[in-house]
């Protein structure tokens, strides 16, 4: 089970709580995961990342355990913690504008 | 009874307002999607309980919003925009090519004929279309591959196509305008496209007669009249009498011919609206009075409206797409400003009231005539 948080807005757009938890299929990377997070939730398809190119929008960041994993690659396996549960996995917007 | 909805797109959310016919007392709904930059809203001339809503964000993107409850309750539809083919490159502001980027729906267009039908205009400057209610979009690619779309340069607010004017009498013309790039006109429903800019003259252009490149900031059109339109350009308030082949200058006696909204009176095809602004360095109200200027020449003589509008200290701007007019008699305008203010007459502008004056920062503003 992966436990992953959204920001405010996207939790309102998918009308869900602070935290959606997802069974993956296979390893745990940012891509099974997001993967089966749009599939859950198709309202969130482009909104994390693009629809085309699967690259993450600039202004998401991806954070778990302390660590920033947003400039991992998208089919690196997540860190163990993530992959069980026991952390969450935390999707970030940018602290900017107005 | 007849009614009017004010459907208002706003830098933090979404706000509908309805009245009666009288237009004097009005119930405020809102905001939806707060927080969410809301570039524009519009109803279906078919079904005007069949709302679409352009939801956007720097952070999340796009998302197009669906209601057929006459905004009361809303549905996410399909928001990937995918350019045609190879999108290829368009000049970038610094004049270096640049790869065509969707960014964010300015504009969404309705079909006169079908509810499901609706166009949008993107930034970088596309022509899209959905046929199943914003479930799915295509390129109407056309005209972003006319051969001068590599030479296309954003204005200050993005390479935009802002708007759309579909023809009135149900064949296939259809016109839009880019900033700045130019007006485009089709007369085969988007499969060919040529520029119609002949008799503009932007100061700011190499050769400011170019085919293209103008800044064109609106441009409206009375349905009773489909080859007769009238443009604010970034200065200049224009005239076409041949749809778009030729234009002439009608800004006349206004106090600035520089602004964004131009809008034309529900039932007297020459009586026109501008609201200047002061310059493009300082985009606010000349003498800090906020000032309609109507026309019931068809343009060159304006008189200013004034009558409920702030005289002094006024520094907002009205932006492109805030302005519009109900079809009821007399004839409704409203606008709104980048100060959040609401202004509405039922007087075809003799005089004017606040509905609403702290909402957020006012994007766009449509109205519908329900009956």
């Amino acid at each position: 089970m992966i436990r992953v948080v959204l920001p405010y807005h996207l939790r309102m757009l998918a009308q869900i709580g602070r935290e959606v938890t997802l069974e993956v299929d296979g390893p745990a990377t940012q891509r099974s995961v997001l993967d089966a997070l749009e599939a859950r939730h198709p309202v969130l398809r482009g909104t994390i990342r693009d629809q085309a190119t699967q690259q993450r929008r600039p202004m998401i960041r991806f954070f778990a355990g302390g660590q920033d994993l947003s400039h991992e690659s998208p089919d690196a396996p997540l860190p163990e913690a993530v992959a069980s549960g026991a952390e969450r996995l935390v999707v970030v917007g940018a602290i900017s504008g107005g | 009874m007849t009614g009017v909805r004010v459907l208002v797109g706003t830098r933090k959310g979404a706000f509908v307002l309805t009245s009666d016919g009288k237009r004097q007392g009005w119930d405020v709904s809102g905001p939806h999607f707060g927080g969410w930059e809301i570039y524009h809203l519009k109803g279906s001339p078919v079904n005007p309980n069949r709302l679409y809503a352009s939801q956007t964000s720097d952070w999340f993107g796009q998302v197009i919003q669906r209601s057929d409850d006459g905004g009361q309750t809303w549905e996410p539809v399909g928001n990937q925009f995918e350019y045609e083919g190879v999108p290829g490159t368009h000049q970038s502001i610094d004049g270096t090519p640049h790869p065509w980027e969707f960014t964010r729906v300015w504009h969404l267009e309705p079909s006169l004929v079908d509810a499901d039908t609706v166009y949008a205009g993107v930034e970088d400057a596309a022509l899209f279309r959905s046929t199943d209610g914003g479930q799915t979009w295509h390129e109407i690619a056309g005209l972003r591959g006319h051969s001068t779309g590599p030479q296309w340069q954003p204005g200050a607010g993005g390479l935009c196509l802002h708007t759309i004017l579909l023809d009135p009498t149900g064949g296939e013309r259809i016109f839009v305008a880019i900033s700045a790039a130019g007006t485009f006109r089709t007369d085969d429903a988007g499969r060919t496209w040529r520029p119609v800019n002949r008799g503009l003259n932007s100061e700011y252009l190499p050769d400011p007669t170019a085919e293209i490149g103008h800044c064109i900031h609106r441009i409206a059109m009375h349905p009773s009249r489909p080859d007769v339109l009238f443009m604010q350009k970034h200065w200049d308030v224009m005239r076409s009498d041949d749809a778009g082949a030729s234009w002439h200058e009608i800004s006349g006696n206004l106090p600035s011919d520089f602004g964004f909204v131009v809008d034309v009176h529900a039932h007297e095809p020459d009586t026109v609206y501008v609201l200047p602004i002061k310059s493009d360095s300082e985009h606010y109200p000349p003498d800090g009075k906020l000032r309609v200027y109507r026309s019931r020449t068809g343009g060159n003589e304006w008189e200013a409206l004034t009558n409920g509008l702030p005289q002094r200290d006024c520094y907002v701007n009205v932006l492109r797409d805030a302005m519009a007019v109900d079809m009821l008699d007399p004839c409704g305008v409203y606008f709104g400003t980048t100060g959040g203010q609401i202004y509405a007459s039922a007087d075809a502008g003799d005089s004017w009231v606040s509905i609403v004056r702290d909402l957020p920062k006012v994007l766009s503003v449509e109205v519908q005539t329900l009956p």
